[in-house]
């Protein structure tokens, strides 16, 4: 460096005359080239597979535009409503108006059913007077609304209205905490027996952290033995914690309702050996119990290949120089070897925590009813009923957690110090 | 720095095993003296590092003892035993700063915060890295780690310094530099150093005394120039520096300094009888090729031959010339560039002339 | 509108260059269904002899219900499916949102008799866009054997576990539950709906089931009761009386059917929005819905035909030779406290009810 500030700023030159830094840009420029062109392919389908979904899901988290698209003139005449009383009869002319097109081209049930999400029972009062109107040829449309529905006379019903009258909108990111618009347009919580969301990726949290901990708990230990002992024998050790790893997920977690029901094998041999009674067997599957046990032994082995390849990598010297120092062994372990590993912890731990955080089927299968987590949630909106804007606000949410995540550990491990091995 | 009488650390019989089928260490009996820098230097497989384990503790004997300062250690951790180690790839713990490294064998012995600070800061000192206290080891370059873990294993003053190939990453330039540096230190210091490796040179280079492994026993054990000039067994002669090889027989001996010996060519050889069974035994004799004169007046040494020079490397300071000798076209002899030795060709007829106590008659 | 387009011509694209394009030959019939003994019935009713009447073939495929592929694979204007079986709920609700062709009623045959199809079909079981083929029931069962004394016989059996100690099951949606609930607490089969409409009345709906949620087992899939009865996971379960049938006369198993509050629901047959063969499909529905074929269902499995006419002509169980009649849910016997599932009622509050239901076990 010294030498180079000494140097007069003199533009060199190629022997054919080019500036040196242009000529240097193109080469680096065609190996740049051909470098991307090799990454092309995996771009591409990254894109289409990956980040286009994605992209897609939290498109539809905002993007509501049924309301907007479907009931164009109810939505511009509601424009000037105040929303304290219910609103003047060109409101109702406009909502008949948009009925009858919604009846011709049979939109008028999306619509129905967008805003049964938000106020349960609406999509009957909407089909039944669309139905009704349709019969209608001139007005005053405001008597025949009321007449049809009470509904009609409630500030509520036109609150909904208006308030998915934007073509984006949080109001499926608020459903996703619990949270909603009242008919001041306040944020309010969801009345108590509908809160749920909240729990839940309370609960999801929870259990990753518990199956994260365990996995550090009963990984760590046998990646030190995979790490340190002979070849013969951490072979053996490798190829059993990696069968499960070749074993089908759907295999592995019906073995464990085999294992865990009340009837099943585990509980059989407690009742043989007489440390439960017949009666007293114990519930280990359909709950979170059970959840957190096979989930602990189907991502045991994204604990143990980082820790082990990490470790692998610490020299045995730094123990017995440790020790050479006058550290006893636990001390030498604790100082010296286990800081050494803790990029495979971090590693370990935020691989298993997000796979965790988003995991489906197990908890679907012996989640039973409180071990469910927040993904059979969004499956149950994808699925059942079809309320795929709140599936994908859910979703949102998740993804921006784990991001955080991300952050909160490049932060203060630093991303570069991870290693998968 | 005087190197006392008495003997810091003694083996006693001691032989390790590790499958119970062969023996890496065979009865090893060996005494280092306080203030010594003793070198165990041989191939690899030879024991010496199993040796040196067994002496910080990470191995224990299968029989025999180690004694430091008196005591017996078998049983003693390797965190009791109060010796510094500085390891083969230097072992610095990279999670921690060269302060911290330091700083570690003093915390773990519940120093006081000032007393760790004043001794690490001597201790950097000493191996001139004084303002590197705040650099992680991989920041810096091979040499300066080397120094570091040097500093770490002096740094709480034990009274026996144990070096496992230390020297083995460095490039030549750096590494002979080095050496040197290790050697000063141990003068001022007085510390008590057993030091491992491969390498002949250094060894002669630091050494007080080098034990010389092969086969899981100590060839020889003698201070560097004993061990080049007078090699007691032919893998010593071997090991140690250049060496030409006669293989012949004993014809009979003529006193204690001196015997004859018939080469496989049917030349008689007057040569040094060292380890030799006796008359009619066969024998391998050593001599070194600087140690060869090239035209020697006639009648001048005991022994002088005809020989034909087969090939001539410049090798600026001497010329390696390697000539056909006694049936031996391996023969190598070193020529110094004087002037007066310009002349050699290759094909030319020479003769070729040693003294009897350069020809060194061991076993074959 | 605009960028949905756009994603689906991508999503269409990116389909088509991994080459996932099903053959859209005209040819074979696509109908989906249920899976297991409920559609063996269907093949062995309808499709094998439409495919010997026309010659066209039919690819039978199994979903798990529910509007969600549907849907996918409307929006992404690639159906695939040309024939869904599904329940009323989801019928109504399609047909409403677009997903589903409505279907022109004067397709579907008359009764031998003469009398119009519309007059012969139950009342209700012809909608906009489907027309119905079975009515099915949820019941509850229980195992005789582990009721040697006392045999539970009505709905508030279910519900009294000191009467009837051990685990129950129950299928893991408040649909049917709260029902149950109701009538065990003394509501009449009804004013169920009525009282099910006020807030009161969820309210006491979920105290009933609040009083056995510790000792409920709860399934999800319709072939999982059977299996948990059996297994004695459970002492006594809700589930589809057509399961419970095929135990009991297929498997041997020593379940008693209890008809008393059962909550009936119709399957019907829908063409997607956009079906590749539609009228193919409209001519597969008039022939399976016809009086004969209807009867010939109903000697493969226990649900009962929805034409007036079919009943007469039900005869006994083709692999077991049982009278079916008795089995059906609507034989007089089993239809004296029967409710219909009110889908109106379903379609306006299953979301709210879903979230309440799931907050509930959640807690």
């Amino acid at each position: 460096m010294a030498e180079s500030t000494l140097q007069p700023p003199v533009a060199l030159t190629t022997a054919d005359g080019q500036p040196l830094k242009t000529s240097l840009a193109r080469v680096e420029r065609r190996a740049r080239i051909r470098a991307f062109a090799l990454v092309v392919p995996l771009l591409i389908f990254l894109c289409i597979t990956f980040l286009f979904p994605i992209g897609q899901m939290l498109f539809r988290s905002i993007h509501d535009p049924l309301v907007v698209d479907l009931l164009p003139n109810t939505i511009a005449a509601l424009k000037d409503w105040d929303g304290t009383d219910i609103p003047g009869e060109p409101v109702f002319a406009a909502l008949a108006e948009d009925m009858k097109k919604g009846r011709e081209d049979r939109s008028i049930g999306k619509v129905a059913t967008r805003l049964n999400f938000e106020q349960s029972g609406v999509r009957s009062v909407i089909t039944r007077t669309a139905r009704r109107v349709a019969k209608l040829e001139e007005g005053p449309y405001k008597e025949a609304f009321l007449d049809a529905n009470k509904a009609w006379g409630e500030v509520e019903t036109w609150a909904t209205i208006k308030r998915l009258g934007n073509r984006f909108n949080t109001v499926q990111y608020l459903a996703s905490v619990d949270r909603r618009f009242d008919t001041e347009g306040n944020v309010v919580m969801q009345p108590e027996d509908r809160q749920i969301y909240v729990p839940i990726f309370g609960r999801t949290l929870w259990m990753s952290l518990l199956v994260t901990a365990c996995c550090l708990l009963l990984g760590f230990p046998i990646s030190y033995m995979l790490a340190t002992q002979p070849l013969r024998i951490s072979n053996l050790l490798m190829i059993m914690v990696l069968l499960p790893f070749w074993t089908s997920l759907l295999v592995r977690t019906t073995s464990w309702i085999v294992i865990l029901q009340s009837e099943g094998v585990l509980n059989d041999i407690l009742v043989w050996t007489g440390i439960v009674g017949e009666d007293g067997r114990v519930q280990l599957i359909y709950n979170q119990t059970g959840t957190v046990i096979a989930m602990t032994q189907i991502l045991l082995p994204f604990m143990v290949l980082p820790l082990y390849s990490v470790m692998k990598t610490i020299s045995p010297s730094y123990m017995r120089a440790a020790q050479s120092l006058g550290a006893p062994r636990f001390q030498a372990f604790w100082k010296v070897y286990a800081p050494n590993t803790l990029p495979g912890v971090g590693a370990g731990s935020l691989l298993v925590f997000i796979l965790a955080i988003g995991y489906y089927i197990t908890p679907a299968l012996v989640g039973g009813r409180t071990g469910q987590m927040i993904s059979n949630f969004i499956a149950h909106h994808m699925q059942s009923s079809l309320n795929w804007g709140l599936a994908a606000a859910l979703g949102g949410i998740l993804l921006i957690g784990v991001l955080l995540l991300y952050w909160l550990y490049n932060k203060l491990v630093g991303v570069e110090r991870l290693s998968l091995g | 720095m005087a190197i006392s009488n008495e003997n810091l650390v003694e083996f006693t019989e001691v032989q390790k095993s590790y499958d119970g089928e062969t023996l890496v260490v065979k009865d090893l009996n060996l005494s280092i003296a306080r203030g010594e820098f003793l070198t165990m230097l041989g191939p690899s497989g030879s024991g010496k590092t199993t040796t040196l384990m067994m002496l910080a503790g990470f191995e224990s004997p299968t029989h025999g003892d180690v004694k430091l300062d008196g005591r017996t250690l078998n049983n003693v951790p390797p965190h009791k035993r109060d010796i510094g180690m500085v390891f083969q790839n230097y072992a610095l713990f990279p999670h921690m700063s060269v302060y911290e490294n330091l700083a570690f064998p003093l915390q773990v012995r519940k120093m006081s915060k000032s007393e760790v600070e004043t001794k690490v800061k001597k201790a950097l000192d000493m191996v001139q890295l004084g303002g590197f206290g705040t650099r992680r080891p991989s920041q810096l370059s091979g040499g300066q780690q080397q120094r570091v873990a040097l500093a770490r294993a002096l740094v709480f003053q034990p009274t026996l310094v144990l070096m496992d190939e230390p020297l083995g990453a460095l490039d030549k330039q750096l590494r002979e530099h080095m050496q040197l540096e290790i050697k000063h230190i141990h003068e001022s210091l007085g510390v008590t150093v057993v030091y491992v490796t491969h390498d002949q040179s250094e060894a002669l280079t630091m050494s007080n005394r080098i034990a010389v492994f092969n086969d899981g026993i100590i060839q020889q054990l003698a201070s560097p120039p004993d061990l080049y000039e007078r090699p007691e067994n032919a893998f010593v002669a071997q090991f140690i520096g250049e060496n030409n090889k006669l293989m012949g027989k004993v014809q009979h001996t003529n006193g204690e300094n001196a015997c004859t010996v018939v080469l496989d060519s049917g030349d008689e050889v007057q040569a040094l009888p060292v380890n030799i069974a006796g008359a009619g035994s066969a024998t391998l004799l050593s001599l070194r090729p600087e140690r060869v004169t090239i035209g020697p007046e006639a009648g001048s040494l005991p022994n002088i031959f005809d020989a034909e020079v087969q090939e001539l490397i410049y090798l600026g300071d001497h010329i390696r010339t390697r000539v056909k000798v006694c049936g031996h076209d391996d023969f190598v002899v070193k020529v110094p560039n004087a002037q007066a030795h310009a002349a050699l060709r290759e094909g030319a007829a020479v003769k070729l002339g040693w003294s009897i106590e350069d020809c060194r008659a061991l076993d074959a | 509108m605009k960028n949905l387009l756009k994603s689906t011509t991508v999503a269409r694209a990116a389909v088509a260059a991994f080459g996932i394009v099903s053959a859209q030959a005209a040819d074979p019939l696509t109908v989906v269904s249920w899976g297991g003994a409920y559609t063996k019935s269907q093949v062995e009713a309808y499709h094998k002899p439409y495919t010997e009447m026309t010659g066209v073939e039919i690819v039978s495929a199994d979903y798990n219900g529910g509007l969600a592929e549907v849907k996918a694979q409307v929006e992404a204007g690639n159906v695939t499916w040309d024939l869904v079986d599904v329940e009323l709920s989801d019928a109504v609700r399609g047909c409403d949102e677009g997903l589903l062709e409505p279907i022109d009623k004067s397709i579907l045959p008359d009764a031998p008799d003469g009398t119009p199809a519309a007059d012969d079909f139950l009342p209700g079981t012809l909608t906009d866009c489907a027309v119905s083929t079975i009515v099915w029931s949820t019941v509850y069962a229980y195992d005789a054997t582990k009721f040697p004394g006392d045999k539970p016989a009505t709905m508030a059996d279910f519900f009294d576990t000191e009467g009837f100690p051990g685990k129950r099951g129950m299928r893991k949606t408040p649909k049917a539950n709260l029902e149950f609930a109701l009538i065990a607490d003394g509501v009449p089969a009804d004013e169920v709906y009525d009282v099910l409409a006020t807030p009161e009345g969820i309210d006491r709906a979920f105290a009933k089931l609040d009083s056995i949620k510790d000792d409920v087992v709860w399934w999800e899939a319709g072939a999982q009761p059977p299996q948990m009865l059996a297994d004695g996971e459970v002492v006594m379960t809700t589930a589809y009386n057509g399961r419970l049938f095929n135990a009991q006369t297929v498997e041997n198993k020593p379940f008693v059917i209890v008809w008393d509050g059962q909550v009936w629901d119709l399957d019907l047959w829908v063409i997607p929005q956009g079906a590749p063969n539609k009228e193919e499909a409209l001519k597969f529905i008039a022939f399976s819905t016809d009086t004969q074929r209807l009867a010939d269902q109903a000697a493969w499995i226990s649900y009962g035909p929805t034409r007036k006419s079919s009943v007469p002509l039900i005869s006994t169980h083709a692999e077991s030779g049982v009278e079916m009649m008795p089995h059906m849910p609507t034989a007089p016997d089993n239809f004296k406290n029967a409710l219909q599932n009110d889908f109106e009622f379903w379609a306006d509050y299953q979301d709210e009810l879903n979230e309440r239901f799931n907050a509930w076990l959640a807690q």
